[in-house]
């Protein structure tokens, strides 16, 4: 087991994914000399070279559409998007061209493209870099979208998610970049496959999805509930599209209500989708409706205001309470 | 420039130049920068530069040019006809673009890739693809239906300008793979990216004239400045002629008239060879005219004078290159006989295929959506197919 950040083993897992194909290239904004603006590409691009670990040019839907072109010549891209709020000059490539290319060739073209993204909000930052756009790749069809919560994780998903053939958004929870967890990094550790949920903790009383730098404030208020004696079983569903909403609904069936906290905005983001799957697979099981905690619909705040727009420990407690009424 | 403009004082000159610059469309229609090798009556006229491109075509090579031209042609008319008797869902029309395409799809090797929009029939018809293809698109059976990598030409690209970044991300595949600049005829490759002077609005185009400068990609930048944007005329997209654009990008620019099929193969063929030879990216204005609509759903009565058309109707591609084999003897009566008579065959094969094209099975749209399974899909598959099932025996 190592200590390490999710930072680290995302870079430990680009490296990986590099040394295992030739056919791996990186391309983003500074993430040659400077390594990423987060460090994420640290050291790649001296260890691998300007050719494999390219330094673009600008402009997001260049690097996306040229990121296309070196997927059609063999190529399996991954890029970097800096930060969240500037993936929407790349939308039109990802949303129209990279997410529809295997269908519309009935099936002759791959696009093994890897969209590595820093999401959400916590880091005092200004405009357009704290913000959650998940809900907008996974409800496109063609796309997959994966996020991890914690460095093993971070490390193993990155390396799956290169390795397979569809086009994945990779969701990096950016501000827990440097917070360091135990993380088996040996060949001996069998990744749990890409797109399957996990149960973070188990419990009883109330089932809490979340993903993404929304898992360790969940786990932190199951930590906290538990202790007035109530038990959340916390599930990472660290894919969002595939959604394992298998998983979900066997906890639900347990426990009989169902939280789903993110920090994207609650209107059509990922826990509506979720509660209405929910409420048609598990309708008798439920015990309560299905409660929503997340950012409010609002454009992002300036960040002197973001704990409070951001849902945190009690925000969750709130919604778990609320569901513990019924 | 007239003999006018030539006996202006010194001091004039910038004058004339801004004024150059502010109004594009000279009175020659295409500029003295233009860059022709038959005049539009069919006449041979020598370039300085580019003459040297055409020196090794045959005479079978030239007739070849013709017969091309005539049969796509002759498909997009087929084509057209179709649309209007409800076979097709939309066509957009080559028409008048014959040259402009031949000429630039003949000058690609076969380890070239091409990267269209949705009105380049007549690359497609170069590169091997079955026009069938093309009307399957159109009729709605599918997006395309060939193996981009077994033609070397990828899918109609719709969204405008999209695909010049796939294509200069293709030319920096071919830099990796060391493909370009060894010298071997056969190894060397480059990338034809082609789009309109609307496209050339578009961030993604420049965006990736940019890329391209940035990585000296190996990529020839085809412009069709067939004049119209549906309905909006050049001089809303820009205020210089579009070749000079590539200047402000770091690489050449050239404007042929794109109705001249040998001067677009001259021209095309030089840039693909600096292309493979690692010398970088070039633009290509080819000067041309849409002579139909956009499309069938389009109508240009509302915007462009008929006057225009009837101008162009004077520089027609296929009339220009059939009158110079004509006067060179190159090709005889018995010849263009023969290609119409080949462009009729074609022209009821097409209508027979597109007239007998399947609809695509129902079930078949969950295919391919992924490379590997989605549970997603396979959930609503199975759905779909339940709820279709259960409708069986229901008369």
């Amino acid at each position: 087991m190592a200590k390490i950040g999710i930072g680290k083993a995302i870079n430990a897992g680009l490296r990986r994914a590099m040394e295992r194909d030739a056919k791996v290239v990186i391309m983003g904004e500074d993430i040659g000399k400077l390594g990423g603006v987060f460090r994420v590409t640290e050291n790649l691009q001296k260890d691998f070279g300007e050719e494999r670990v390219i330094d673009t040019p600008l402009a997001e839907s260049g690097i996306v559409g040229t990121a296309i072109g070196m997927a059609l010549r063999g190529y399996r891209p991954i890029v970097e998007i800096q930060f969240d709020g500037f993936v929407y000059p790349a939308f039109s490539q990802i949303v129209c061209q990279v997410a529809k290319m295997r269908a519309r060739s009935l099936g002759k073209i791959k696009l093994p493209i890897v969209i590595r993204i820093p999401v959400g909000g916590g880091i005092g930052a200004v405009e357009h870099h704290s913000e959650s756009n998940e809900a907008y790749f996974a409800h496109t069809a063609g796309l997959r979208v994966v996020a991890c919560s914690n460095p093993e994780d971070a490390y193993w998903m990155i390396q799956q998610a290169v390795e397979c053939d569809d086009p994945i958004i990779y969701y990096e929870p950016k501000r827990r970049y440097h917070e360091k967890g135990e993380a088996d990094l040996t060949a001996a550790a069998a990744p749990r496959p890409l797109f399957e949920a996990t149960i973070a903790r188990a419990g009883e009383h109330v089932t809490l999805a979340t993903y993404g730098p929304m898992v360790k404030v969940c786990l932190d208020a199951a930590t906290v509930a538990a202790e007035e004696g109530k038990s959340i079983e916390v599930i990472d569903l660290r894919s969002l599209s595939p959604l394992d909403l298998d998983a979900v609904a066997t906890s639900v069936e347990k426990t009989g209500r169902l939280v789903v906290a993110h920090e994207a905005s609650t209107f059509l983001g990922m826990g509506s989708e979720i509660a209405a799957s929910v409420s048609e697979k598990c309708f008798y099981h439920l015990e309560s409706p299905v409660i929503r905690v997340g950012g409010y619909n609002l454009p992002y705040p300036p960040s002197r205001l973001e704990e409070e727009f951001l849902p945190d420990l009690d925000r969750v407690l709130d919604g778990v309470d609320r569901a513990l009424a019924y | 420039m007239s003999d006018n403009e030539v006996a202006m004082p010194e001091e004039a000159v910038d004058t004339a130049a801004v004024a150059a610059l502010v109004a594009p469309v000279p009175e020659t229609i295409g500029g003295a920068e233009l860059v022709q090798l038959l005049t539009p009556e069919g006449e041979r006229v020598d370039h300085p530069e580019y003459s040297a491109y055409i020196a090794d075509l045959t005479d079978e090579d030239l007739r070849g040019f013709y017969r091309d031209q005539v049969m796509i042609r002759r498909v997009d008319s087929e084509a057209t006809a179709l649309q209007r008797q409800g076979e097709l869902g939309i066509w957009a029309s080559l028409l008048g673009q014959e040259a402009a395409q031949v000429g630039s799809g003949r000058a690609l090797r076969p380890q070239d890739y091409a990267f269209p929009t949705y009105r380049e029939h007549g690359v497609a018809w170069c590169r091997g693809v079955d026009p069938l293809n093309l009307l399957g698109l159109f009729r709605g059976v599918n997006h395309g239906g060939w193996d981009p990598n077994e033609k070397n030409f990828h899918l109609y690209t719709i969204v405008i300008g999209a695909q010049t970044l796939h294509a200069t991300g293709y030319a920096m595949g071919i830099q990796h793979d060391h493909a370009v600049g060894t010298g071997d005829p056969d190894r060397d490759a480059a990338v034809i990216a082609y789009f309109g002077d609307g496209a050339t609005a578009q961030g993604d185009v420049n965006e990736s004239f940019v890329y391209a400068a940035a990585m000296n990609a190996p990529v020839v930048f085809f412009c069709q400045n067939n004049q119209w944007a549906i309905s909006e005329p050049v001089e809303r997209q820009t205020r210089i002629p579009l070749y000079q654009r590539a200047r402000g990008f770091g690489f050449p620019g050239v404007r042929v008239d794109g109705n001249d099929v040998l001067a677009v193969y001259a021209v095309t063929k030089a840039a693909l060879n600096a292309a493979r030879s690692g010398q970088g990216p070039m633009l290509i204005e080819a000067y041309t005219y849409r002579m139909g609509a956009h499309t069938t759903s389009d109508d240009p009565t509302k915007y462009r004078v008929s006057a225009e058309v009837e101008v162009w109707k004077l520089r027609d591609p296929i009339a220009r290159l059939k009158a110079y084999l004509t006067s060179s003897g190159k090709a005889d009566q018995g010849f263009f006989e023969a290609v119409e008579g080949e462009a009729e065959e074609l022209a009821v094969t097409v209508r027979e295929g597109c007239l007998s094209m399947p609809d695509p099975e129902p079930l078949s749209m969950f295919d391919h959506v992924y490379v590997e399974e989605h549970p997603l899909v396979e959930v609503e598959r199975a759905g779909f197919a339940a709820y279709t099932a259960s409708f069986e025996g229901d008369h």
